[in-house]
């Protein structure tokens, strides 16, 4: 009984784990955009439905009545996720980056909702409501389904996350990094001093939208299934909370908001399922929803640094009076 | 070709009622407020409640509880339900400007923003855990179409009377802010601060009062839309995000600040999406406001009546 009980909780541990992770890698490319170059992307879910779609479609066998079905190796799909909404981040921000900030937010909430729609409804290009299928699990061939497979892709998803932070911490040391807080603090001036804010925020915003998408594909191979549902607003929002708990413009905040939040998320609804009868499941969950909104409020008013703020860089030079 | 002009300038009358609001906080609180669409969506639920609780009261006839005027398929009872609404509207803004805008105001207005969209979705799931998911109508009277124009005449009219009391009554409105807005003091404070906030402050015209001003009026406004909008579709827990992108649309179309420039903003957004769903199909109506935002932002982003961009 007892051992039975433990390998339930390892799974369930694991499968909360994989899904952390994976937000983890989207928060990361939310904080570069947000916490590092200040721009503000209400969008993200579309971004990481361009990347899972485009992952799914290469990488599934074919369908009557459906573009696509390639049946590309995973990897290959994973990178086609990061160029096609690598791409996706490049013309939203072609369209916005020279206009005010809050045009910004309103833009790509509209592409979000836009993509959203064609994944509804452009059934021969995306399967419509119904979603893609079977999507191939990597190393499914040799572990089979079941807890050895979820662990094996919970490393994965690991490997991924840790190379992200390394590249992310690599690239905000580096000179680039530092024209890009300066872009963020005080434009006029990085313009002066002749950095190009347009193409700088351009980068930035274009990597945090392939990361979106490498997260997108992720959770689409580990889950095995997508439909335009898994990209509602909602999953914007939940991104969103994770970044500003955890500490924008700190990517060890951003992956600790993404582990957090999530548990504070799977800890509410478990806990409203409890006390909520059955037929009132559905309204238990707009409970769960509204206090991610609370959360994010809340935090915003009281710390809105978040758990670990940004480590703010001070120059070697000040305290010497140079 | 008459039908959808008719059908597109209904819609366009509740999404320019909101946009007016949303308008006017985007230029007097300087940030867009991703919650706006949540003011329609309780103003019309308010309602909702104000009808219930009529009834409740005995106020109301039971064998006819909506006591319809004719033609319309509504009487006093709803009039009656709209003022209330309007005035818990008004509150609900305020109190949330008071919990959380205000403490926020110094920190910049993506702030706000963040902040807007985390208050959006904590009222809109309110509003859900509340009333259910089910859509919901204020009577059950049946609205039959009168033709007004015969099908010969470029394709024909048919409008129900509820759908030109909306068309009427934002007509009403529109004039009356426009007189509000030029020949009282009010009104006029308002939209100094709204044109440079800090010549109005030199001119002795207090900030926080126009804050208020801003949000009441706006409130006002959009549950105005939101009854319109239950009256003459439905009244649903979405209704708000449904609208969010047509009423940013129909802002940055006529200019940030601009009461005018937010008619005819909302008037175009609501016949592009009528126009969308003769020509394309129901389902992609919502993407009608997002080509109107898309192609405004690339030709003149500051809109028709807006400042700079």
């Amino acid at each position: 009984m007892a051992a039975l009980d433990l390998a339930g909780a390892v799974s369930y541990a694991a499968f909360f784990l994989v899904f952390a992770t994976v937000f983890a890698v989207a928060v990361l490319g939310l904080n570069l955009q947000w916490g590092f170059t200040g721009l503000f992307n209400v969008g993200v879910a579309g971004f990481v439905a361009v990347g899972a779609y485009t992952s799914a479609l290469l990488t599934t066998p074919p369908i009557a009545e459906r573009l696509g079905g390639f049946g590309w190796p995973v990897a290959l799909g994973w990178l086609a996720a990061m160029l096609t909404s690598g791409v996706a981040g490049t013309l939203v921000g072609l369209l916005t980056l020279r206009l005010r900030d809050d045009y910004l937010a309103i833009v790509t909430f509209g592409v979000a909702v836009l993509i959203q729609l064609v994944a509804l409804n452009a059934q021969r290009l995306t399967g419509g409501p119904f979603g893609v299928q079977f999507i191939p699990k990597p190393m499914q061939a040799w572990l089979g389904t079941g807890t050895p497979w979820t662990l094996a892709y919970l490393a994965l998803a690991v490997a991924v996350l840790v190379l992200a932070y390394l590249a992310l911490e690599r690239l905000v040391a580096s000179p680039w990094g530092r024209v890009l807080r300066a872009v963020r603090e005080d434009e006029a001036a990085a313009a002066s001093l002749g950095k190009s804010p347009f193409t700088v925020k351009l980068q930035a915003f274009t990597l945090g939208s392939m990361l979106m998408g490498l997260a997108g594909a992720m959770q689409a191979h580990f889950v095995g299934y997508i439909a335009p549902e898994d990209f509602q607003p909602i999953l914007t929002f939940q991104l969103w909370a994770m970044l500003i708990v955890g500490g924008s413009g700190n990517n060890r905040g951003a992956i600790l908001g993404a582990f957090v939040v999530w548990g504070f998320w799977a800890a509410a609804g478990s806990l409203l399922r409890g006390f909520i009868p059955q037929a009132e499941q559905a309204r238990g969950a707009a409970l769960q929803v509204a206090l991610i909104g609370v959360l994010i409020a809340t935090m915003l008013v009281l710390r809105p640094r978040g758990v670990l703020g940004e480590r703010v860089a001070v120059s070697r030079h000040a305290a010497s009076g140079d | 070709m008459l039908q959808w002009i008719a059908d597109g300038l209904v819609i366009g009358s509740i999404v320019s009622l909101g946009a007016i609001g949303l308008t006017l906080t985007f230029a007097i609180l300087r940030f867009s407020n991703f919650g706006h669409g949540e003011l329609l969506a309780w103003g019309s639920y308010l309602a909702f409640s104000a009808l219930a609780v009529f009834a409740a009261l005995g106020l109301t006839d039971p064998a006819a509880p909506h006591a319809p005027v004719a033609p319309f398929s509504f009487g006093w009872p709803l009039v009656a339900a709209l003022l209330i609404a309007a005035a818990l509207t008004a509150l609900l803004a305020l109190a949330i400007d008071a919990l959380l805008f205000r403490r926020l105001r110094l920190q910049g207005s993506i702030t706000l923003v963040i902040a807007s969209f985390g208050a959006a979705l904590a009222v809109r799931n309110g509003l859900l855990f509340t009333y259910g998911g089910i859509p919901r109508y204020y009577s059950q009277e049946l609205q039959i179409a009168v033709p007004l124009v015969p099908r010969s005449v470029w394709g024909g009219l048919r409008i129900t009377p509820d759908q030109l009391f909306v068309l009427g009554l934002t007509a009403v409105t529109v004039v009356a802010l426009h007189w509000f807005l030029t020949k009282s003091t009010l009104g006029r404070s308002m939209r100094a601060t709204a044109d440079n906030r800090e010549l109005a402050r030199v001119a002795g015209i207090d900030p926080e009062a126009m804050h208020r001003a801003a949000w009441i009026l706006g409130a006002v406004l959009a549950a105005m839309a939101g009854v319109f909008a239950g009256l003459t579709v439905q009244l649903r827990p979405t209704l708000g995000l449904d609208l969010l992108l047509p009423l940013f649309a129909a802002v940055i179309l006529g200019g940030i600040g601009s009461v005018w420039g937010a008619v005819v903003g909302g008037l175009v957004v609501g016949l592009a999406e009528s126009l969308a769903v003769a020509w394309i199909g129901a389902e992609w109506r919502a993407a009608a406001a997002f080509v109107v935002l898309t192609a405004m932002l690339l030709v003149r982003p500051r809109g028709l009546f807006g400042e700079r961009a």
